[in-house]
């Protein structure tokens, strides 16, 4: 879901940490580094990388600005391939046919199988192309703030480690804890008080 | 502060009963709602609510979805023990109006449908219009924040068992 969908949603996160150096030249650096990398022709099953919030299957950082207004705009994309289990098991079986013939026995070892099996994965890997998902996210540095355009639990894991990895920042995800706990509002007696809380009844 | 999947899962308690807490202010005070945002013409249940009720180790999910549909099952379910668990909320500002919804548990934003904004001809425009986009999306954030702050502010004081929670009990029953 993008940032400019009819429909969005949003998880927030609190950014803790500082870049160190300058500003911009860090962000984008960091960016271009760790920026996704094409597996249609690698036998690899999911990969996961920055790309430009423009043209985001085409990254290119030095030609696309992650600035937009006060803020870094940029997008997760998670390459994916999808092998349909019935295909898997079409080229195993014969695979395995191969095998037996070859080596005239009725039966092959759990490791072969499973060595089999892996080849044939490979080889499927290598010919069918990855599905692109994309999740934009704005980043204002100024107040540490994140906004990450989607809700789905894997998406959120995989922004949080990059971003880690990245920049050497800390994402913390708000929800009803880190939000009261992180508010400026809060003073030490009260953030004491609401470690005590405990649930309470709307009926007798 | 505590581990992430722990507080998560040993404070959605707090979401829920600031769900339920939000139910009973728009029902009842529409005006304190209103003061904490300027040009806010109202803030309503929209078309969709979730409740959770929790019994002898069973928990039963009551979703009461459609633009005409009454709250009267969902207020039954608070009569039965229940608390509010996901709510589509509508928001209206000025001429502009916000539908959306939050999950208790986490807080998340989903399924937000913000005012138009204008139209992407050309490179150029891009950049307009997110920032139109992200101007629109501020305005529900910034109203979550401040009733969540609201909440927990009350929900730490001693009012809140003396005034707050008799308050609802009588809500709940009328």
């Amino acid at each position: 879901m993008g940032l400019l969908s009819s429909s969005v949603s949003i998880t927030q996160y609190k950014v803790i940490g500082e870049v160190n150096g300058n500003l911009t030249a860090t962000i984008t650096e960091g960016l271009k580094k760790f920026s996704i990398t094409d597996i249609d022709h690698e036998p690899v099953q999911k990969t996961a990388g920055w790309t430009c919030f423009e043209n985001p299957y085409i990254p290119d950082f030095d030609k696309t600005s992650c600035i937009i207004g006060t803020y870094f705009i940029f997008s997760l994309r998670i390459d994916k391939k999808s092998i349909p289990s019935k295909i898997i098991k079409k080229y195993y079986m014969a695979e395995i046919a191969k095998k037996l013939a070859e080596s005239e026995r009725e039966h092959l070892s759990r490791n072969e199988k499973k060595t089999i099996k892996d080849n044939v994965v490979n080889f499927l890997s290598l010919r069918i192309p990855a599905s692109p998902n994309i999740y934009d996210i704005l980043w204002n540095y100024e107040e540490s703030f994140l906004w990450f355009f989607s809700n789905q639990k894997a998406a959120n894991e995989e922004l949080e480690t990059l971003f880690s990895k990245t920049f050497r920042l800390k994402l913390v995800r708000l929800f009803p804890y880190t939000m009261a706990d992180l508010s400026k509002t809060l003073t030490d007696k009260d953030r004491d008080l609401f470690n005590t809380i405990s649930p309470i009844k709307f009926v007798d | 502060m505590l581990d992430v999947s722990v507080s998560y899962n040993r404070y959605k308690f707090l979401g829920h009963e600031f769900l339920t807490w939000l139910w009973f202010m728009i029902d009842t005070d529409q005006n304190y709602i209103k003061s904490l945002q300027e040009d806010l013409i109202s803030f309503e249940i929209h078309n969709r609510i979730v409740l959770e009720n929790s019994f002898d180790n069973l928990t039963e999910n009551i979703t009461i979805k459609g633009d005409d549909a009454g709250l009267e099952e969902a207020k039954l379910s608070l009569q039965k023990g229940g608390v509010v668990t996901e709510c589509n909320f509508s928001l209206k500002m000025g001429d502009l109006e916000w539908k959306f919804n939050i999950k208790g548990e986490s807080l998340n934003i989903s399924s937000l449908k913000s005012p138009e904004t204008g139209n992407i001809e050309k490179k150029e425009d891009i950049e307009g219009v997110v920032l139109e986009k992200v101007y629109l999306y501020e305005k529900v954030v910034t109203l979550l924040e401040k009733l969540y702050t609201q909440f927990i502010a009350l929900r730490i004081k001693n009012t809140w068992k003396e005034k707050t929670v008799p308050l609802i009990k009588n809500w709940i029953q009328s």
